[in-house]
């Protein structure tokens, strides 16, 4: 049986008003949201798909944070087989070497043939979990992948180029794939389908161990970026702005 | 270590990308404050020619059909095999789907610092990045070793990283490139006859804030009354509801309308980038953090839905006046 492996992320909501911790490096957690990284939903899909398809064991490994537990269960119901949440994790954001050796490790038990990430997540400003994973387990790596399909021994997928241009790349298994997006927009399942699995499915605790936070890029700073040449804003309500804007149209000879 | 700053240079059909001479521009200004050479890196076959016009001291330069094509096993061998040679203050891939599937792989395998999603180089010296679509910015310090830091479109224009001369090539060997586990097979050319979104003249742009499928119309309808086409972001295109071909991003296509409407898009940088040749932005977004007002000239923060139908009544208006 194909074994897939999918590495989920929670990420501060963007929609969230972002603050900076007091150290003034990092961000403040403390009272942000945080919902999936939206790449890793993406990859949490593809292997789901490729379950569908041809038959998978699909493992999700996610680092404890704030909902976790019920994203790994909206994974179940999706048709995830086998949760592992990574405990021990603490407050501070561990750097991606240290989190991928953690992964490493778990992973190589399971001796997938394919690993799927999120090629990205907003919050990392190294974004190299993936290839460190790949690195660690001795696979390849290709990111920014739309689609995959598994033959004999290898991976077909496909890599958007600039310009709308997608190349069709083969991968030797196993392999670690970064990917953007999955075929199909990643599917919804209902609260109460979740719920069932709150009380079926189970989710293996495994201690992430020592964690180094330190070690990747010295950051100097982090702030919110100072508003230099703002738009013009147009004030009003709704109707008061549409005629403005109406008349930005007409001068612009738009009209 | 030296203090020289490397850049890759980044093709793809034999077409050098802007993004190489944007990370000629950043280089040459962190070379300043580091005291080094700028040194870009060419990978292909019979591609030496595409060192010309980039503003650099020096190529090295590397032939082999296996670097034909970026991917990331044949590009990361040899630049492994090139960075036994060289060793650089820095080196610099374009933030794009080639680059950073490549530094990626690179900065993994040898363990050097990275800093991603680089937009300046500071006064000082420093590295200003942005994270979280843009909205928080990080400054960054160069680490003790090889630095890999991938370049964003948006701090430096094109035009600033090309030269009238032609830069002097070192040629280096490849290593072995035999058994590589990673292969292009083929190229597939968006869609054809769906509308180029690149030639189009005004452009009605939705991203996330369009919540449904069905609210499409909206910005349809929009189009229509306009004389425009609709495009998107990546959320509304990884939905699944529109074409491929109307993206508009770090994959998607650059545009360059006389207006671009958005509506709903927050602005994240690869979407940014995509779009500062546009003559008029307008911004339309209920967030007033959102970072596509640094770059509209006008902005609207409103609903969005209970602003479309009296702007389409007032639009119609004017036309019938």
């Amino acid at each position: 049986m194909t074994e897939i492996v999918v590495i989920a992320r929670l990420v501060p909501d963007l929609v969230e008003e972002l603050e900076i911790a007091p150290n003034g490096t990092a961000l403040d957690l403390a009272w942000l949201r945080l919902i999936i990284n939206e790449f890793d939903n993406h990859a949490i899909e593809q292997a789901i798909i490729l379950k569908e398809r041809s038959g998978a064991t699909v493992t999700i490994i996610s680092p404890e944070a704030e909902g976790v537990e019920d994203m790994l269960f909206t994974t179940a119901a999706k048709g995830a087989d086998r949760l592992i949440k990574l405990t021990g994790v603490g407050e501070e954001k561990p750097t991606n070497l240290s989190m991928a050796q953690t992964l490493a490790e778990m992973i190589k038990e399971i001796n997938p043939d394919l690993v799927l990430n999120g090629v990205q997540a907003h919050d990392d400003i190294t974004g190299d979990l993936a290839p460190q994973l790949a690195d660690l387990l001795d696979m390849p790596y290709v990111g920014y992948i739309s689609g995959v399909s598994l033959g004999d021994g290898k991976a077909t997928a496909f890599k958007e180029y600039p310009g709308g241009v997608l190349a069709e790349i083969e991968i030797a298994l196993p392999a670690v794939l970064g990917i953007q997006s999955s075929e199909e927009p990643p599917r919804y399942v209902a609260i109460s389908k979740v719920r069932q699995m709150m009380n079926t499915a189970s989710i293996e605790d495994r201690d992430a161990g020592v964690l180094e936070t330190e070690g990747g890029v010295i950051i100097d700073r982090m702030y919110l970026p100072e508003a230099a040449d703002r738009a013009e804003m147009l004030e009003g309500d709704e109707e008061e702005v549409a005629s403005k804007l109406t008349a930005i149209l007409q001068d612009l000879g738009l009209l | 270590m030296t203090q020289d700053i490397f850049l890759l240079i980044e093709h793809i059909q034999g077409q050098v990308s802007d993004i190489s001479y944007i990370m000629a521009a950043a280089a040459r200004e962190l070379a300043k404050h580091e005291g080094g050479n700028v040194i870009g890196i060419l990978f292909g076959s019979s591609s030496e020619g595409l060192k010309d016009s980039l503003a650099v001291d020096k190529v090295i330069y590397c032939d082999h059909p296996a670097l034909t094509e970026f991917t990331s096993d044949a590009y990361k061998r040899t630049l492994i095999s090139l960075l036994e040679e060289y060793s650089p203050r820095a080196i610099l891939f374009g933030n794009t789907t080639l680059g950073a599937g490549v530094s990626s792989s690179l900065s993994s395998h040898l363990k050097f610092p990275v800093i991603n999603s680089c937009i300046k180089v500071s006064d000082s010296g420093s590295i200003i990045s942005q994270i979280c679509g843009g909205k928080i910015m990080v400054e960054c310090q160069l680490g003790d070793k090889t630095t890999v830091i991938t370049v964003n479109p948006g701090g430096y224009k094109p035009e600033e990283g090309q030269s009238g001369s032609s830069p002097e090539t070192i040629n280096f060997s490849a290593p072995d490139l035999e058994n590589l586990k990673v292969q292009l097979t083929q190229y597939i050319e968006p869609e054809a006859g769906d509308v180029d979104i690149s030639q189009e003249k005004i452009l009605i742009a939705i991203g996330r804030g369009i919540q449904t499928e069905d609210n499409i119309e909206l910005a349809d309808e929009l189009a229509k009354l306009l004389g425009g086409a609709v495009c998107a972001s990546r959320p509304v295109i990884d939905q699944g509801w529109l074409s491929s071909s109307r993206l508009v991003g770090k994959s998607g296509k650059k545009v360059k309308p006389d207006l671009y409407l958005c509506l709903g898009i927050s602005g994240a940088t690869e979407h940014i980038e995509a779009i500062t040749d546009s003559k008029t932005i307008i911004a339309v977004n209920s967030d007033p953090d959102a970072p596509i007002f640094d770059i509209a000239q006008y902005g609207i923060e409103v609903d969005l839905f209970d602003f479309i139908d009296p702007l389409l009544e007032q639009i119609e208006n004017a036309k019938n006046d």
